[in-house]
């Protein structure tokens, strides 16, 4: 990430942000006739799911870059992103009943962004338990990097096989489909939430990576330890 | 030339591996059988309704005893580190790719043929109107979830807890074909009722020479030390 | 036996390698090499880096830093070459418990590309005494002919640099005689061998060089008469031989 944006800066962005999006969400955004307050929900689950599809979107294009330049900066970013990516994508799994149960009586639904989601979701999870129990670390970037391009393959494919799918079973559409009339102050608000999750997402990444940069760090010292200790 | 003499010679040896053991073949058609059994014998009575879970019943069978058949595939590897021991001869890694794939494809195959015998036992339904259809997408189908099985199973044995991590990583992504699948299937299986049968083919095909070609591509990054 | 396939340039080396693994260097910027018409004991305590030096020169493990260059080539750009030249034998013997020892062969034998195929399974289970057995299955064999059939694996291709990591290990004492013999006779065919051992004795009948690692580093490199031995810990005298 970019060091000519100060961490401190970064935080203060996010902070405005949030506060901003609570605003909207609260003051702003007008009450939805039919499902009246739990549909502000709605400007958390929908920026949670555009977050977490951007997520797994950079591990995509950080594992394509490992690959072809063996960059550790590449696979450090691929897995912080990996882990945050999972806590906005469970958000969106949470936040995905706790609106439709109250709104439309039911716990769950197979529409698109749910379906999306918890596909994404189970990927998340596949590429965090790859890291967590191989049996030699050092393989891990080769085989998450594999796993991230392969599972991007898939995202693209869950995108275009879930729209024909419903073009097939359609559904009531629920739970907000793409534009479904949205009131212009809706709009604001759902775009200034997508804003400032992504600033908040990026910050989260950004904090993490520090931690593999000091791991990292912490292991080259170790490193050159294991070198001083054998100059007998 | 020399690349198909390779993976000939690999899927000869996993054949024979195969052949003097015949534990993974018998342990996946006795699985795929078990859960076909289970259904048919649970759901007798709605004889129809069942009917129209089929595909959907015979796809998963296949899925598990799938996922059973890649994990004795590389676990017979890795006894005296067989899998590193082709590593050393001058052959590219894409190419031991291509071969496990056959053999792992072989396997299924042969295991869906008998779970379709069975199936059609059982159920008092013939699969032979719609044969060609079906063998299509049940080469398409499983091709593809083969050549995932095969990478997958692969980057699982570096793991602890192997089979697990296998099925993890399995099936969100051979969702689709599956799904596709059974999709197509049901279709053949009744007189493809709304015709363009296939479109239906044609995208089981899709999904699964991506994936398989994807698979080819990144292989070697998982033999790689 | 024939002489092989490939026209091998005559080395195999490591520049400056390191080898990490999580935390623990195995090997801390070892550079050495081996010629054909060399024979090298590389010799050391356990976990000198002796095994993880001879599976990097195998093309098995990739240094974490440094390169590994065969003929004057790093590997890591064409690694065919070195792999049609270098036979290697290690603790795991890379055979298929249910194929007979002479369908492993076979199949080792295709995967090299090699001619005359059939010829050669032959004249390595002569090598090795072998090829009364060649119809057993290589889960039925004892540890013993387990070795002497991964040995006859390794030189199935005639390789120009012979890498063996312990093959004395299980052998009884005519094979260990017998081995020793064609080891021994490796440098005037013009191969290279790098082999270790716990017995120094058996290893400087052998060897005409002696690489010493200890903790990851080169101690010593150069001819095996004229070493150091006390100050590598190295006790000669009697035929017995221990390491500090």
């Amino acid at each position: 990430m970019n060091k000519k944006f100060p961490i401190w800066l970064h935080f203060v962005l996010t902070l405005a942000g949030l506060v901003i999006t609570l605003y909207m969400i609260f003051l702003y955004a007008p009450e939805e006739m039919t499902m009246g307050e739990v549909q502000r929900i709605f400007y958390v689950h929908v920026p949670a799911a555009w977050v977490s599809l951007l997520g797994f979107i950079i591990i995509f294009i950080a594992s394509i870059v490992y690959l072809m330049k063996r960059s550790q900066h590449a696979d450090e970013l691929a897995h912080a992103t990996a882990e945050v990516g999972f806590i906005f994508c469970t958000c969106v799994l949470v936040t995905g009943p706790l609106w439709a149960k109250p709104a439309w009586g039911i716990w769950w639904t197979w529409s698109p962004r749910l379906t999306l989601t918890f596909l994404l979701w189970l990927l998340y999870v596949a590429y965090l338990m790859l890291r967590s129990y191989l049996v030699n670390p050092g393989r891990a970037a080769n085989l998450c990097a594999v796993v991230g391009v392969i599972g991007f393959a898939d995202v693209i494919i869950d995108y275009m096989a879930i729209r024909w799918w419903r073009t097939q079973h359609p559904q009531p559409v629920i739970m907000g489909g793409a534009n479904s009339g949205l009131d212009p102050r809706m709009l604001a608000t759902l775009l200034v939430g997508v804003g400032a999750f992504t600033i908040l997402f990026f910050l989260l990444v950004r904090v993490r990576l520090s931690l593999a940069e000091m791991r990292r760090e912490l292991s080259e010292i170790r490193h050159a330890l294991a070198f001083k200790l054998s100059e007998d | 030339m020399n690349s198909l003499k390779i993976i000939w010679s690999i899927l000869l040896k996993d054949l024979r591996v195969e052949w003097r053991n015949r534990e993974t073949l018998a342990s996946m058609c006795v699985f795929g059988l078990l859960i076909v059994f289970l259904f048919n014998f649970a759901f007798e009575s709605a004889r129809e309704e069942t009917l129209r879970l089929l595909p959907a019943v015979l796809w998963v069978a296949i899925a598990f005893a799938g996922v059973l058949g890649f994990n004795r595939s590389f676990s017979s590897e890795r006894e005296n580190d067989c899998l590193e021991g082709m590593t050393l001869a001058p052959v590219d890694p894409s190419m031991i790719f291509v071969g496990k794939m056959l053999a792992n494809l072989l396997f299924l195959g042969i295991a869906e043929v008998v779970m379709a015998f069975f199936a059609a036992l059982w159920f008092n339904f013939s699969f032979l109107p719609a044969l060609g259809q079906l063998l299509l997408i049940a080469f398409f189908g499983t091709l593809g979830y083969a050549a995932l099985g095969t990478i997958f199973g692969a980057i699982a044995a570096n793991t602890r807890m192997r089979e697990v991590m296998l099925t993890v990583l399995q099936f969100p992504i051979a969702f689709w074909i599956l799904i596709f699948s059974i999709d197509a299937t049901s279709n053949a299986m009744r007189g493809n009722p709304e015709g363009n049968w296939l479109a239906g083919v044609g995208r089981v095909g899709g999904i699964s020479v991506v994936f398989t070609v994807a698979s080819f591509l990144l292989f070697e990054y998982v033999l790689e030390e | 036996m024939p002489p092989g396939d490939h026209i091998a340039k005559p080395s195999l080396e490591v520049r400056n390698v390191t080898k990490f693994f999580g935390d623990l260097a195995a090997l801390k910027e070892v550079t050495l090499g081996i010629r054909c018409g060399e024979s090298a004991l590389l010799y050391g305590p356990n976990g000198a880096g002796k095994t993880t030096l001879m599976r990097m020169l195998a093309s098995l493990a990739r240094p974490s830093s440094g390169e590994v260059l065969f003929g004057g080539e790093n590997i890591e750009h064409d690694g065919t070459r070195a792999k049609s030249a270098v036979g290697f034998v290690s603790h795991a013997t890379f055979l298929y418990g249910e194929l007979t020892v002479r369908e492993n062969l076979q199949f080792i034998g295709r995967l090299f590309g090699l001619s005359h195929l059939e010829k050669r399974i032959d004249a390595a289970l002569e090598m090795f005494d072998m090829r009364a057995r060649e119809g057993v299955f290589a889960r039925d064999l004892s540890r013993g002919l387990q070795q002497r059939a991964s040995l006859a694996r390794a030189f199935l291709h005639d390789p120009n640099f012979v890498i063996l990591d312990e093959p004395f290990t299980g052998l009884d004492h005519q094979s260990v005689k017998k081995l020793s013999d064609l080891l021994q006779r490796l440098p005037e065919q013009g191969k290279a061998l790098l082999f270790s051992t716990h017995d120094f004795e058996q290893g400087a009948a052998i060897a005409s060089r002696l690489i010493a690692l200890k903790a990851g580093r080169v101690r010593y490199s150069g001819t095996l008469d004229s070493a150091p031995f006390k100050s590598l810990g190295i006790v000669r005298a009697n035929g017995r031989t221990h390491d500090e």
